[in-house]
């Protein structure tokens, strides 16, 4: 165990010094994109804002089924088949049809090349589920259906999130998929993400529709609030114009009366619909309904139809530029909600790095001074060795630019502590060999042998648990148990080979000297 | 030599009393979790004026409407920590709080740290982190049945338990907080106690088939002892570590530093008092692992 070759002496140098190279990068800045890896701070350190977001597809889904209910209804009554009493409940359709056609029905749903129930051939499932209840029939997504529905939605959304945040301009950030229903933001050296929330708080649904007195529209009527939630009028159903048909939407002074405007400049078939809207219907007002919510609801005056205009609603300059950031960036497919928010600010990132660093320099000392009370000559070896671990460590960190959270350093720390676990099972074996083995050579020899078993096992416990750490933890616990099991592997290389050939070369020069250890 | 073994039925004693007295008080007390696991809000303040303390502060979020609110101080002078539940999940209250603040204080407060935690996702946390835990154990469990014959399994993972009762035992008394960083503390401990009893079994195994002559009862003291510098140059060195996380780490890894240190002294009393008088009471002798032996 103590011999070493002239290759193998030479490929440890090298395999240390690159890893330790690589962990001194992060002091310099190298104008190189390969070599310039650095390893990332978690946002408990640099400072940031964490925000997971839930989509809430309940909406969605009652409007999938609402216009269903019409598709339904149309699609059958072209076949002479007509449904009755069809209505949504609790996410599902019921409606009824005489007995002659519940098979006909039934077999529409069923069949594969349904022209109203969609097939996914890949996951053997239809887009809906159809049941015979008996008293009527009932409609429901399949499980395949939701999955697609979410996904899709949860794909729009992302989209947006991202549009939205790249509009405020923070630097990185770090937007993710989680599940089927979640986004994940990650903001870095944000601080107050009071204008992120109330951004990603907004699903942004603009719609352009008359004010009507006509309870009897065709379309349908509802009673929507204002902005400031005093006031109610009563507004068609019919959509005039929609988010959708925005080119783009800017902040303005207005001139003439010293007011903040949002401009709006539409296309083609925005400017057609808004111009004939506006020519047919002088003297109507018209609601500009942001979210279920009426910002304003001009008269019109004049045929408008260079398909632009402005929205006026008593705007701040910051709320007029939120909006036209908004309008911008789309309206979302579906409501946002912040399930889970932590922020850090930048000062406690700095504390807790300066705390982290003492911490980390002390318990080193500590252990070091321990080590060299202890072992003398050997307890050197062991230190040189610790330092040596400790880069490489880093080094890997750096290589692999990982992410280091407090809980990380934590987990550095503790790799400290124990990672001359395996120098001392050594050591003390080594002692026990010594009592009977007067050949300082081999006593030593058969003390590495003897302590392997002990010392994989100990390493190995410790690496499940941290393997598991990884796969369950979030955010910073994942720091912790990253450094933690690179610890381990760095670890027993640097016990194995850059401790024992120190030994070897201090014990083959003392090999005759009595109570080498 | 020194005489562990006269203490066995001492410490089996204790242990015992300290289990049940730990598994009472976490039925009856139960454990005090943060906002982690049972969701809430925590506001991490730093005030630049040294008029304001905690019964102010504490009077002032009392006016607020927003429910239970704990007040309290955090390290030093200047910080604050306030928790509270936010059960209506109210959107905008951070920015609430910080008018309502500086209404009455004046800017004087720096918000460092913001968490809010949905109820959804908090139950989601305790449920992996149970999983983490069960999942840690289970797998010890086979890692030491596939390694040992199974009196040594026993004792291992009794130790196992009895580290992670006892140390959940120590914050359930204290009502200390128990977030997602002793989720990582207690599966570390998990690690080290297991670490610690495979080091001290592994010795028992070789004496066991070195002497056929010594009774398990008399082999487990030996063992001890010969494995004994070890243990505790380990111990102190992993203690040494930690305690510079406790002291100089910063309020955020206190908590965490604090479960580890309990585990690691547990860990080592079990490994010694527990592990080892399973195999005594299972009456472990050479044929056990000479048996195993044969087979394999």
């Amino acid at each position: 165990m103590l011999y070493f070759s002239k290759l193998r002496i030479l490929s440890i140098a090298l395999f240390s010094s690159l890893f330790i190279l690589i962990a001194l990068t992060n002091l310099f800045k190298i104008d190189d994109d390969f070599f310039d890896k650095k390893i990332n701070l978690g946002l408990d350190l640099q400072g940031g804002s964490y925000l997971l977001l839930e989509i809430d597809n309940a909406p969605v889904i009652e409007q999938k089924l609402q216009n269903l209910t019409t598709t339904i209804r149309n699609y059958f009554k072209d076949q002479n088949i007509k449904i009755n009493n069809i209505k949504i409940e609790d996410e599902k359709i019921f409606f009824n049809v005489d007995d002659q056609s519940k098979q006909v029905v039934l077999d529409t749903f069923m069949d594969e090349n349904s022209d109203i129930n969609p097939y996914y051939p890949r996951f053997k499932s239809h887009q809906l589920e159809i049941e015979d209840m008996g008293l009527n029939l009932k409609v429901n997504f399949s499980t395949q259906g939701l999955i697609s529905l979410k996904t899709s939605s949860q794909d729009q959304a992302i989209e947006i999130v991202r549009r939205r945040i790249d509009e405020v301009g923070t630097n990185e950030p770090n937007i993710l998929k989680r599940g089927n229903n979640r986004i994940l933001v990650e903001l870095p050296g944000l601080d107050d993400p009071m204008r992120v929330k109330s951004l990603l708080g907004k699903t942004a649904n603009l719609t352009f529709r008359f004010v009507t007195n006509n309870e009897n529209d065709s379309f349908g009527v509802e009673k929507l609030k204002y902005e400031d939630g005093l006031e109610e009028a009563t507004v068609s159903k019919r959509i005039i114009i929609s988010g959708d048909n925005l080119l783009d939407a800017q902040p303005q002074m207005d001139t003439q009366n010293n007011q903040t405007v949002v401009s709006f400049s539409l296309d083609r078939v925005g400017a057609k619909r808004f111009g004939k809207a506006t020519s047919t219907g002088i003297g109507k007002q018209l609601a500009i309904v942001l979210d279920g919510k009426i910002i304003s609801a001009p008269v019109i005056r004049d045929t408008i139809a260079s398909g632009s205009g402005q929205i006026s609603g008593g705007f701040t300059f910051q709320s007029a530029t939120d909006l036209a950031l908004l309008l911008r960036s789309g309206a979302l497919p579906a409501p946002l909600n912040i399930i889970e928010e932590r922020t850090v600010g930048p000062d406690l990132g700095q504390d807790s790095i300066n705390a982290g660093m003492i911490a980390l320099a002390i318990g080193f000392l500590l252990v070091i001074i321990f080590m060299f009370v202890k072992y003398r000559v050997f307890g050197l070896i062991t230190n040189l060795t610790l330092i040596i671990n400790l880069f490489i460590l880093l080094g890997i960190l750096t290589l692999f630019e990982a992410t280091l959270t407090l809980p990380g350093i934590a987990g550095i720390i503790l790799t400290v502590g124990m990672a001359v676990d395996a120098n001392v099972l050594i050591f003390e074996r080594i002692k026990e060999e010594l009592k009977d083995e007067k050949n300082n050579i081999l006593a030593f020899d058969s003390g590495y042998i003897k302590s392997r078993t002990a010392i994989i096992d100990a390493n190995i416990t410790t690496l499940l648990a941290a393997i598991i750490l990884f796969f369950m933890g979030s955010g910073p616990i994942k720091g912790f148990s990253v450094t933690l099991g690179i610890g381990i592997f760095t670890t027993l290389f640097s016990v194995y080979f850059i401790a024992r050939l120190f030994t070897s070369i201090y014990v083959s020069k003392n090999r005759n000297k009595e109570k080498l250890i | 030599m020194i005489p562990f073994n006269k203490y066995y039925n001492h410490f089996n004693l204790l242990s015992t009393i300290l289990i049940v007295c730990s598994l009472i008080l976490l039925v009856f007390k139960g454990l005090n979790f943060g906002i982690d696991f049972k969701g809430g809000t925590l506001i991490e303040l730093r005030s630049s004026d040294t008029k304001i303390n905690v019964s102010s502060l504490r009077d002032k979020f009392s006016q607020m409407n927003l429910g239970d609110v704990s007040v309290k101080k955090f390290g030093n002078d200047k910080d604050y920590l306030i928790k509270f539940e936010n059960k209506d999940n109210k959107k905008n209250v951070i920015e609430e709080i910080k008018i309502n603040l500086d209404k009455s204080f004046g800017n004087n407060f720096n918000f460092r740290r913001v968490e809010n935690v949905g109820p959804k996702v908090s139950a989601e946390l305790l449920k992996s982190g149970v999983i983490a835990i069960s999942l840690s154990l289970a797998i010890m469990l086979f890692y030491i049945w596939i390694r040992f014959e199974w009196q040594f399994s026993l004792g291992a993972i009794l130790a196992l338990f009895h580290d992670v009762i006892v140390t959940l035992g120590v914050f359930s008394l204290f009502s200390l907080e128990i977030n997602l960083s002793i989720i990582a503390a207690v599966l570390t401990i998990v690690g080290y106690s297991m670490n610690d009893t495979v080091v001290i079994f592994d010795r028992v195994r070789e004496n066991l088939r070195k002497y056929s002559d010594i009774k398990i009862f008399e082999l487990t003291n030996i063992s001890i002892n010969e494995t004994l510098s070890r243990t505790i140059i380990t111990s102190v060195t992993t203690l040494l570590a930690l305690l510079a996380i406790y002291f100089f780490g910063g309020e955020i890894l206190k908590g965490f530093s604090l479960a580890m240190i309990l585990g690691v002294v547990f860990g080592t009393y079990s490994s010694i008092y527990i592990a080892n008088t399973v195999l005594v009471r299972l009456r472990v002798s050479q044929k056990t692992v000479l048996r195993e032996d044969d087979q394999k």
